[in-house]
């Protein structure tokens, strides 16, 4: 497939880049010398099997982990540790602590950033609550809420906090088919109207079509840059269209293999597990 | 007629399903069976089967100075409480008790926390319990008499050993469970070190923390009773294990009953009343715990 001739811009720095990132845990190298540019307003997706180092390099954003070689900046300034100018939605249900009420879960990092009073803190955490859509369950705890309520509870909490950048750490996964769908809707919403800027991270082929703009596909062992492609031109409802279908078997074969080979049942078998479900889905969808 | 099970292909239809479904009526239960969900009725009728049994017991034995019945220990105990030297007596031990408890807990949160902060505060911590906790409060007891002479010294001393090991392990194994990504969020919004701490690791690891806390009650009674047994008074100002000691060289055992009866009062009291709340209020309604 012929790549999209795009003008170069000029004039916009970015606002988050990864210049050289190599990431180590102990001997094994999780990325191996990996850069890219996130711009203001991007919905940018990490994308790979599992061992491609995505998360890994989310984490390293979000200043958990320190590159071994390379770096990260943030308008400018290098990241050197954990900041609440970028507010991690991670995939586990138990980043909410439990002992607070959704409401207080969502005034918990403005009030420990000493950004608002408690007064205007529970007023901006009801806003937020209201804008995912959890009016009526200020009060509850986190253990009588859903999976999908609990992340909804994350991202309010995240949004809340009008981070520089939003990282979501495959924010989905552990939510069913439907609700995940639905969240994708949501959070495809929120952006429309707020225009926040988002690094996401997922090993699902179609929730990085519909959710990103921009797509940067990672290959396993230690990972590496494969490809950095558009994909601003799909949302939920194109999901079925022919074009999806083909940029969907485009990154299927860029990941798993070489596209002159097409996409075989054994490259199929040694994708790993967590990736090859939804690469089995693509195929047959 | 093939032998290939073919399922019959039937009309498909769909719903308008009702918002407000039916809900299941609420049949009321018996008197009784109510009665009997109640946890603390099943545990006066356990207190109240035991009692019969030891006044049982009792009789057929027909030997005060041996085993004196329920009867007989609840007069005795009801004495001791109208003259007031019983109450005096619980008195004098719960404030030792409570000094040393609150000793023990201030110095076993300060090894936690570095503990959690810092890796020689983790060191200390694992070298320190398992040095010191296997050792039985008591067998310090005559190094404390030493150091600290007769008197409330050696107690809170030994109470405070008693506390400080079990909370500090408990406290401590429960820090470590807290899941990484709790940690992480914390992190996030600028949380580090004491203020970490305050804000996640301690309410996260509230259920351990409050087994830690109970254990040390428990500990922190059995050491100070046993202690009192042994060293008895300073200034005729004994505690509950003394009255209980004098008491059995005057042979009057149902007041060394009634004694031990208001030890184990207070245990209950505490449990009921301290603990369980404490329990329902953080953990259980915060869904951390059954």
């Amino acid at each position: 497939m012929a790549f999209q001739v795009v003008r170069p811009h000029t004039g916009v720095a970015p606002l988050l880049v990864a210049d050289g990132v190599s990431l180590e845990y102990g001997a094994t190298r999780a990325t191996h010398d990996v850069s890219f540019n996130v711009y203001r307003g991007d919905r940018f997706v990490l994308l790979g099997p599992s061992g491609c180092g995505k998360s890994s390099l989310l984490k390293a954003a979000a200043g958990f982990i320190k590159p071994a070689a390379g770096g990260i900046s943030i308008d400018g300034r290098r990241i050197d540790g954990p900041g609440p100018d970028r507010i991690v939605v991670f995939q586990e249900f138990d980043q909410l602590p439990p002992w607070k009420t959704v409401k207080e879960n969502v005034m918990f990092p403005l009030l420990m950033t000493k950004r608002l009073n408690r007064h205007h803190a529970e007023e901006r955490a009801m806003h937020w609550i209201a804008k995912v859509g959890l009016g009526g369950f200020e009060n509850a705890h986190p253990h009588t809420l859903s999976g999908g309520m609990k992340q909804r509870v994350a991202i309010a909490r995240a949004l809340a906090m009008q981070p520089e950048i939003l990282l979501m750490d495959e924010p989905f996964a552990a939510l069913d088919a439907l609700t995940r769908r639905n969240m994708q809707e949501e959070l495809g919403r929120l952006w429309e109207e707020l225009r926040f800027t988002l690094l996401f991270v997922t090993h699902s082929i179609e929730e990085a079509l519909v959710v990103g703009n921009r797509i940067l596909l990672l290959s396993p062992h230690p990972g590496q840059v494969r490809a950095e492609l558009n994909s601003h031109q799909f949302g939920l409802d194109s999901a079925g269209g022919a074009d999806f279908q083909a940029a969907t078997q485009r990154i299927h074969g860029l990941l798993f293999g070489d596209p002159a080979q097409g996409h075989s049942a054994a490259a199929v078998d040694a994708a790993p597990a967590a990736a090859g479900a939804h690469i089995e889905r693509s195929r047959v969808s | 007629m093939s032998l290939v099970l073919d399922p019959p292909v039937r009309q498909e239809y769909v719903h308008v399903t009702n918002t407000a479904a039916p809900r299941a009526v609420d049949i009321p239960l018996p008197l009784a069976r109510r009665a009997w969900e109640q946890a603390w009725l099943r545990k006066i009728f356990i207190l109240v089967v035991l009692a019969v049994v030891w006044e049982g017991l009792a009789r057929w034995q027909n030997n005060d100075l041996l085993l004196p019945g329920f009867v007989q220990t609840a007069q005795a105990f009801a004495s001791g409480v109208a003259s007031g030297e019983l109450l005096d007596r619980v008195r004098i031990s719960l404030a030792v008790l409570l000094q040393g408890y609150a000793a023990g807990i201030v110095a076993a949160f300060v090894l936690t926390a570095l503990a959690a902060s810092t890796r020689i505060g983790r060191d200390l911590l694992e070298t320190l319990t398992s040095m010191f906790n296997p050792l039985p409060a008591i067998a310090l007891l005559p190094l404390a008499l030493l150091w600290f002479g007769l008197g409330k010294g050696s107690l809170i001393f030994v109470i405070v050993h008693a506390v400080l090991w079990p909370l500090a392990l408990g406290a401590y194994g429960g820090f470590q469970s807290v899941p990484e990504t709790l940690r992480m969020a914390g992190r996030n919004y600028g949380l580090s070190g004491l203020r970490l701490v305050l804000h996640i690791l301690v309410p996260a690891a509230l259920p351990s923390i409050l087994s830690g806390l109970k254990i040390g009650w428990a500990f922190a009674w059995r050491t100070l009773i046993a202690a009192e047994l042994v060293f008895g008074t300073t200034g005729g100002q004994g505690g509950l294990g003394w009255y209980i000691f004098q008491n059995r060289n005057e042979l009057y055992t149902d007041k060394v009953f009634a004694g031990l009866a208001a030890v184990i009062l207070i245990g209950l009291l505490v449990e009921n009343v301290v603990f369980r709340p404490l329990e329902s209020v953080t953990v259980k309604r915060w869904g951390m715990q059954r």
